[in-house]
């Protein structure tokens, strides 16, 4: 395949689809199928064939829309009417979509029939109105299974324009001009980092998507590689090129099976079709990607471990220098970036630096991906652009708080990161002022927390994830996680006494500066940050023995209390 | 038993490595062995398939990818333990793993598990005496929307309650019950600590 048969292919799916009077896009996504989307396409389907409505109305099987709490989701597609997106759909009113909007012109919300009134969801909605979709642009709207789907929205434009008219060197100053930076929490600049693997001798070079996410809360990345996986593999397409790699791997959690078996079939039809394997679209460019699906390990995100795990080691950190970009997997200089940092290269390269640096604010570019979850009143996937504060976030996109009750704190970064008290709910989302906070970016968990939670066992709950996932490979990490989860267990418990809270601020201090890799240096931040912003709470399970959330049953005793008594 | 009277063991015609055991399934872990033409490097994706086909890596499992990548015992061991998504006990008929993520914790998924193990008397990363419940935990199955989520043989289900979910256990231990008498061999081909494993 050449560029022109690529954009032939574009045009005859673009045809296809103009043919259909209504296409009915069903989410297919993980948490719409638990919520009964199976049973909602296939309803779809049947009422187009008993209707024989094949002709004018198309159903097609899609990734996450965003607003997975509201699932299923379906979004109908109306020729010269626009979009109707529906919520909790069931097979009934799936039935009724049919019918109703293949065949009524059509009519003001208001006037729709019940109960397809209900389900429908204002276009002027904030959940979408607010957000900026670069990465998901396709998510929701495409067949993920479908290769011509995505090139039907110029997909694989970006890489035959690559090839053809940039050099290696000109790919990595566009991406360093985009101003992007790493989306797998650290915001290293990725354009800097493509140069050094680039410039960095060797005669075989690697590349690397980082699919683990591995922050529990988050699903970011899996939605991203389950709705438009050929997205991510473009983006890697042109890194392999810019770098000089004829070899990817993406590595995928171990527990997202769907994302790895649509990867593995997109990679097959792309090489099928001559965008990826050898000669990729009639240039001397060769390209290889293989999945490998890792097996249950939070430290196997971190870049030396999940190397060590691609090449079927234990997956435990080295030092670094030397870093991945000089000698990576197999001693290679080897490039690893986040699948979502991959899903912004298609784009700039199609709509140049400049487009991607008009978005966001001075240091941190284009949009962000965050998983919204906890307790706001509409959960799901978003994206927003960089510099948004975190009360658009929460109150607009994400409807406030249900049952009326006060926000307490975000938390931003899972186990690496910290929380956000309410007196910074308009603080722009970006990665120097959420570093200010005491918290990080992180790959794009958002986890909302209201009176009801207790901060103390927040902590406690990460520094439990913490010590269950440390390697054991140095000291300070593998002891001091177990050390610091007693003590927070003891506050939490009634037993502990505030000579325990100096303790514990003493050992996140030392293992945050002491430890090997990432996951020590970073355990003791949901501590830190609790401890900056909620110390009052860990003064009342102290010295009064309550909770003031409620959460935890104070019923020991300090040993002192008893040694005074 | 009579050794005398059963015949002899008839050659059969076979691949020169394949297991001793004569058991079919190992094929399957010589069909990724050979994908991977043998590369020691390849160890976690063998793991991956033995125990997808076994359910769980046994001893002898361990020893036999060991002898096939020529690696030591000790290596392949340090690697299968490694990884939380092994499972060197053999699990239950039935596996309920409940999401212990952040999104869940928030939604107080703990007290779920606290109601499981109750009432089940089984703790997580156990299986219950009759060998028909295996209980775990995972953190995050990427469902977050949803939480508090659980996956119960294989099936991802949102939005759960301790209730909820005990009536669920309860009416899938209760057919499994009356259909057939418990077998507790742990060898069924099935999902394993990953939950929504499948192969590929
Ligand atoms: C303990 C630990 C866990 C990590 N987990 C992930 C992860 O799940 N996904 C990811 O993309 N990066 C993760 N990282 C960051 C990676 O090491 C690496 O910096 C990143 O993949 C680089 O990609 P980027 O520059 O595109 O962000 C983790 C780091 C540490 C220390
Ligand atoms: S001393 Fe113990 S922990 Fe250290 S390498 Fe030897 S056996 Fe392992
Ligand atoms: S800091 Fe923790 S996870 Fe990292 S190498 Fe040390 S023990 Fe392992
Ligand atoms: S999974 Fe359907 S909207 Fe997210
Ligand atoms: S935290 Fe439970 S599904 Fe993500």
């Amino acid at each position: 395949m050449n560029r022109s048969d690529l954009e032939a292919l574009a045009q005859r799916e673009l045809q296809r689809q103009q043919a259909f009077r209504c296409r009915i896009l069903c989410c297919a996504s993980t948490p719409c199928l638990s919520s009964g989307a199976t049973a909602v396409y296939d309803a779809i389907n049947a009422a187009i064939k008993e209707g024989e409505l094949d002709a004018e109305v198309q159903a097609v099987s899609t990734g996450c829309m965003g607003p997975c709490s509201r699932g299923p989701m379906v979004t109908v597609q109306v020729k010269d009417e626009g979009e109707f997106i529906y919520e909790h759909v069931s097979p009934e009113v799936g039935r009724q979509l049919v019918t109703y909007h293949a065949r009524s012109a059509a009519s003001p919300a208001e006037e729709l029939p019940e109960p397809l009134r209900t389900r429908l969801l204002p276009s002027d909605m904030p959940f979408f109105a607010k957000q900026k979709k670069v990465v998901l642009s396709n998510s929701g709207l495409i067949d993920p299974e479908r290769l011509e789907d995505y090139v039907a929205r110029g997909g694989y434009a970006a890489l035959a324009h690559a090839l053809r008219e940039m050099t290696p060197e000109e790919v990595c100053r566009e991406i360093i001009n985009s101003g992007l930076r790493g989306r797998g929490g650290a915001g290293y600049p990725t354009g800097l980092k493509w140069d050094m693997v680039r410039k960095a001798r060797g005669d075989k070079k690697y590349v690397i998507a980082n699919g683990d996410e591995g922050d529990p809360g988050a699903y970011m990345d899996r939605t991203l590689m389950e709705s438009d996986p050929h997205r991510v593999l473009e983006g890697m397409a042109i890194a392999g090129y810019a770098v000089g790699a004829d070899q990817g791997y993406i590595y995928v959690r171990g527990e997202y099976p769907i994302a790895a078996k649509r990867l593995e079939r997109a990679i097959r039809t792309a090489e099928r079709r001559g965008l990826l394997g050898s000669r990729i679209l009639d240039s001397n460019f060769n390209f290889r990607i293989d999945v490998r699906i890792g097996a249950g390990a939070f430290v196997c995100g971190e870049e030396t471990a999940l190397m060590a795990s691609i090449m079927g080691r234990r997956g435990q950190p080295t030092p670094r220098p030397p870093y991945p970009a000089q000698s990576g997997l197999w001693g290679k200089p080897t490039l690893i970036n986040n699948v979502e940092t991959f899903g912004n290269i298609a784009p700039i390269i199609q709509n140049g630096a400049e487009w991607f640096a008009s978005i966001g604010t001075a240091k941190s570019k284009g949009t962000k991906i965050f998983a919204l979850a906890g307790k706001v009143a509409t959960t799901g996937l978003i994206e927003v652009p960089m510099g948004i504060t975190l009360r658009e976030i929460v109150y607009d996109i994400g409807g406030g708080i249900p049952n009326d009750l006060a926000f307490k704190a975000a938390q931003t970064g899972g186990p690496s990161g910290g929380c956000i008290p309410a007196q910074y709910l308009d603080t722009p989302v970006d990665y120097e002022s959420l570093k200010a906070l005491g918290s990080i970016m992180g790959s794009g968990g958002l986890i909302i927390m209201d009176e009801h939670s207790c901060m103390v066992d927040v902590a406690k709950f990460f520094m439990e994830f913490c010590m269950d996932e440390s390697c054991g490979k140095c000291v300070p990490c593998r002891v001091g996680t177990v050390q610091m989860h007693r003590l927070l267990e003891r506050i939490t418990d009634g037993s502990a006494t505030l000579q325990d809270l100096e303790t514990l601020k003493e050992l996140c201090v030392m293992v945050k500066e002491t430890s090997l890799c990432g996951l020590g240096q970073s355990a003791p931040n949901p501590v830190l940050s609790t401890i900056q912003y909620f110390l009052d709470e860990y003064e009342a399970h102290i010295r009064e023995r309550r909770c003031p959330a409620g959460v935890c049953t104070l019923e020991k005793t300090p040993v002192t209390e008893w040694v005074h008594a | 038993m009579s050794v005398k009277t059963s015949p002899p063991p008839r050659a059969r015609p076979q691949a020169a490595r394949e297991h001793p055991s004569g058991d079919p399934r190992f094929n399957l872990i010589d069909r990724t062995l050979k994908r991977f033409s043998y590369q020691q490097d390849a160890l976690i994706e063998v793991l991956h398939t033995a125990q997808e086909t076994f359910g769980f890596l046994s001893d002898d499992l361990l020893i036999y990818v060991a002898r096939q990548l020529k690696l030591p015992l000790s290596w392949v061991y340090g690697v299968a333990t490694f990884y939380h998504f092994f499972t060197l006990k053999p699990q239950g008929k039935h596996t309920c793993i409940v999401c212990m993520g952040t999104a869940c914790y928030v939604k107080r998924a703990a007290e779920i598990v606290a109601a499981l193990q109750q009432a089940f008397h089984v703790e997580p990363g156990g299986t219950t005496a009759d060998g028909l419940l295996s209980l775990s935990t995972a953190r995050c199955l990427g469902s977050c929307g949803l939480a508090p989520v659980l996956v119960l043989d294989g099936e991802v289900l949102g939005r759960e309650t301790p209730e909820s979910t005990l009536e669920r256990v309860r009416q899938l231990l209760l057919t499994e019950r009356s259909e057939a008498a418990p077998s507790a061999n742990g060898d069924a081909v099935h999902v394993t600590n990953g939950g929504i494993h499948e192969p590929i």
